[in-house]
């Protein structure tokens, strides 16, 4: 890793596999939080339940990844407080989680993006030399499954629907897209992690990402988009600068009453 | 049912004891099962007045999962265990194949369609064929989903179109 690098991250002297955990973990508290804001503002009753749903399951497996990672870390920070003490450049996760909620049809494909490259990633991770990794990971991937059906049939649905659905499938994926290159980054966090097999090359996972997203994409109508991929470093700390107002929401509670129980 | 699903039985009538007072700890969602017909308790050892009970989480997100914790400590701590200590598993993963037939036989009675046994085709996610849900109420397998997600995580919501009613699942998981 290059000084910079070093300098970027903010979690340095993390071991690698608490640094690991928390990009699993911080993926699901930021997509969940994202997803959770559709409360009570669903198209439909039938998805504003089933995005808060889908918002619950990714909190509780951020739950359970934040509290490993804590616990391996050992430095008496539970899941609360790594969730609400650690600033922006803290968070490990992707930078298209973060990205405001848009549309329904925003916020639908990007799960869809999300999901398809979970079910890869946690059912490599059900594998995990590590077992309590891999008992999280085989738990959570049973989750994606249904996620992930929920979410391709939303955007086959929306993209082979009504010229108003498909343009703003089409115009979501415009957006989309570029900020998929981030799902396979990985650097000398994995690198180790890979060596003891605790942890998968993110790279072989591509491949059979691309495949799935391709056919539904395809099945949808729905045109991947010629251009260049945007900026990566969300796993380093780096961020768009909508992460900060969410966390800024997400945490006053926490840290205007530090301790509060109710 | 089973009693004890990893360990020897330490106290063979303190553990029978244990498992009466579980079989009273049931769902908050879903009051006709019992935390054990749920499957969230998978063992349970006995020290003297020391019980250690482990539990597994039903959904990573189900918010009642702490609810049934309490419910569990304070039902054994009543039942005159001094020491409960709760030890939580996530492996192997919660199933609804664990559920008994009698158990699912009391999801159908008090209105909800129980689940059916989980089988690895049904898990692939994309190019599924529809599953039906037959009605709790008439009996009828003509019916329809009206969302996969309900009032809770582990139940999907459905429409008779025999007996006009409403209903909920208790979704395979």
């Amino acid at each position: 890793m290059t000084a910079a690098g070093q300098q970027a991250t903010g979690n340095r002297h993390q071991a690698p596999l608490v640094e690991y955990l928390l990009r699993l973990g911080d993926d699901r508290l930021v997509l969940g939080h994202r997803n959770s804001e559709w409360c009570g503002h669903g198209p439909v009753l039938e998805e504003d339940i089933a995005t808060a749903n889908i918002a619950l399951d990714l909190l509780g497996q951020a739950t359970n990844f934040l509290r490993l990672a804590g616990r391996i870390e050992g430095q008496g920070r539970d899941e609360d407080a790594l969730a609400y003490w650690r600033d922006e450049n803290r968070f490990t996760n992707l930078q298209m989680l973060e990205l405001p909620r848009g549309d329904f049809g925003f916020t639908i494909l990007r799960q869809f993006l999300f999901d398809a490259w979970s079910y890869h990633h946690l059912q490599a991770l059900s594998g995990s030399t590590h077992a309590d990794l891999a008992a999280l990971a085989a738990k959570a991937h049973k989750e994606s499954r249904y996620h992930l059906r929920h979410s391709s049939e939303w955007v086959l649905r929306l993209g082979d629907g009504t010229d108003e659905s498909h343009r703003r499938m089409q115009a979501a994926l415009d957006e989309l897209w570029p900020w998929s290159g981030e799902l396979a980054w990985q650097d000398d966090v994995d690198a180790e992690l890979r060596e003891q097999a605790i942890a998968p090359d993110l790279e072989s996972l591509r491949a059979p990402w691309e495949a799935m997203v391709r056919d539904v994409l395809g099945r949808a109508t729905l045109t991947i988009p010629n251009g260049p991929m945007r900026m990566t470093g969300g796993r380093k700390g780096r961020h768009t600068e909508h992460l900060g107002h969410m966390l800024a929401e997400m945490q006053i509670v926490a840290r205007s009453h530090p301790g509060a129980k109710w | 049912m089973v009693k004890s699903v990893n360990g020897e039985r330490s106290t063979v009538n303190g553990t029978d004891r244990a498992f009466e007072i579980l079989e009273t700890v049931k769902d908050p969602e879903v009051p006709v099962l019992s935390v054990v017909e749920l499957g969230v308790v998978r063992d349970v050892q006995i020290l003297g007045d020391s019980i250690t009970v482990t539990v597994t989480p039903t959904y990573s997100g189900c918010p009642a999962m702490r609810v049934i914790e309490d419910d569990i400590r304070a039902a054994l701590e009543a039942g005159g265990f001094r020491e409960v200590v709760l030890k939580t598993v996530y492996a192997p993963a919660w199933t609804t194949d664990w559920m008994s037939e009698p158990a699912r036989e009391k999801l159908r009675a008090y209105g909800i369609a129980p689940p059916h046994m989980v089988t690895a085709e049904q898990l692939v996610p994309l190019g599924r064929t529809v599953r039906t849900v037959d009605c709790p109420f008439c009996g009828s397998p003509n019916t329809s989903t009206a969302s996969e997600f309900g009032a809770t995580a582990c139940k999907s919501l459905h429409v008779c179109h025999s007996c006009r009613q409403p209903f909920e699942h208790f979704k395979a998981f």
